[in-house]
């Protein structure tokens, strides 16, 4: 166990705070549990769960940001996904979306696969988006913290990266329960206009 | 030879509207005139092009990706288990290196097996050529809008005019 792992929240309890500040933002969540969690936790239209495609989440919700500019959106990432697409950060970084929010829950783990070690604990992966060209970065360890920058980061111009640490715990939520074409269909839908 | 303003004129007739990739030579006339016309946002990864491209699709565009056909490999994983088991259409402009077993080593395997590597997978493929280009782009048009998945267009070198002649 790591030091400050005793002290610290889970995913699904990082997530759940962060669903209760959101409305009908587009949220692209990565593959593996954090979809799995979402879904069970909130599971609204506005909401892309992502089965497959490991590491394109922030790929995917850029391209929401680029063609609707006036809508904020927002991505829930884990860690393992975010060093197999690491080059996004430069991209998004680069191009400097004001409305896009990255929020990683980095356990340090493949959590999904059954907790093999990552390297984010090593590597500071809100040091690389900023190094990259992201606005905001803010790396947060309990509730208060993760609530009060990420309502920050909804007020602010982006491309913001909310990294929160949280625990191993896995919440038990089962698979995601709507087919993908109609993930796509309802996401499409609700995010028109 | 297509003048690349007429290749990019084409696909904006047709409605895209959202073009994004990662650089070739043979596409080098196509990327130029799509920055030209400001419409280009450059990706550092295919798979990367290709998320942003579903996410674009997702809010209401009409997505191209540029790639060179070894970007098919990088980008497999996306274009199956994202664009085609979520119904998620793109076209995608693909250079055909390696073409006939004519280039560089690192083109000759890709070269020879793309038309079969995407047949395996589903992915439906047309190469372009000047004296069909107009059925060519309307086969693309038709394929986008019908079967909601990726559809590849191959570019072979000297079909639409490069940066340099
Ligand atoms: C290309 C690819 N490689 C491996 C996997 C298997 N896999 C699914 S989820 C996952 C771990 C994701 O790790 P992370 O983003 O940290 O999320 P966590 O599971 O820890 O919540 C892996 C390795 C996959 N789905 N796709
Ligand atoms: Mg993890």
């Amino acid at each position: 166990m790591r030091p400050e792992q005793g002290t610290l929240i889970s995913r699904a309890q990082a997530m759940a705070a962060l669903l209760e500040l959101l409305t009908d933002q587009p949220v692209i969540i990565c593959n593996g549990f954090p979809s799995r969690e979402a879904h069970k936790i909130a599971d609204r239209p506005t909401h892309f769960y992502m089965i497959g495609s490991m590491g394109n989440a922030p790929a995917i919700a850029l391209g929401v940001a680029l063609a609707k500019p006036n809508k904020q959106v927002i991505t829930f990432d884990g860690d393992g996904n975010v060093l197999m697409g690491m080059g996004t950060l430069a991209t998004v970084g680069a191009l400097k979306p004001k409305n896009f929010i990255h929020v990683v829950f980095d356990n340090e783990v493949y959590g999904t696969t059954g907790n093999q070690p990552t390297i984010s604990n090593v590597v500071p992966l809100e040091k690389v988006a900023k190094a990259a060209g992201y606005v905001n970065v803010e790396r947060v360890l309990d509730r208060d913290d993760l609530v009060y920058e990420f309502k920050a980061m909804l007020k602010q111009d982006g491309p913001s990266m909310l990294l929160i640490k949280v625990n191993e715990f896995v919440e038990d939520a089962g698979r995601v329960l709507h087919d993908p074409p109609e993930i796509t269909r309802r996401f499409m839908k609700a995010i028109q206009g | 030879m297509i003048e690349s303003d007429v290749f990019v004129q084409a696909l904006q007739d047709m409605g895209v509207n959202f073009f994004t990739g990662v650089p070739d030579s043979i596409l080098g006339g196509i990327i130029a005139e799509l920055m030209n016309r400001r419409i280009y946002t450059p990706a550092v990864r295919e798979d990367e092009a290709v998320g942003m491209a579903a996410g674009a699709y997702m809010a209401g565009k009409t997505p191209a990706v540029l790639m060179q056909n070894s970007g098919l490999g990088t980008s497999l994983n996306t274009l199956i288990s994202l664009n085609m088991i979520y119904k998620q259409p793109c076209i995608l402009i693909v250079s055909w290196r390696g073409q006939g077993g004519k280039d560089a080593p690192e083109h000759l395997v890709m070269g020879e097996v793309m038309p079969q590597l995407l047949e395996t997978v589903k992915i439906p493929h047309r190469t372009l050529t000047e004296k069909t280009a107009v059925e060519d782009f309307r086969w693309v048009a038709q394929t986008f809008m019908t079967q909601q998945m990726p559809v590849a267009l191959f570019i072979t070198k000297g079909v639409v005019k490069g940066l340099h002649p």
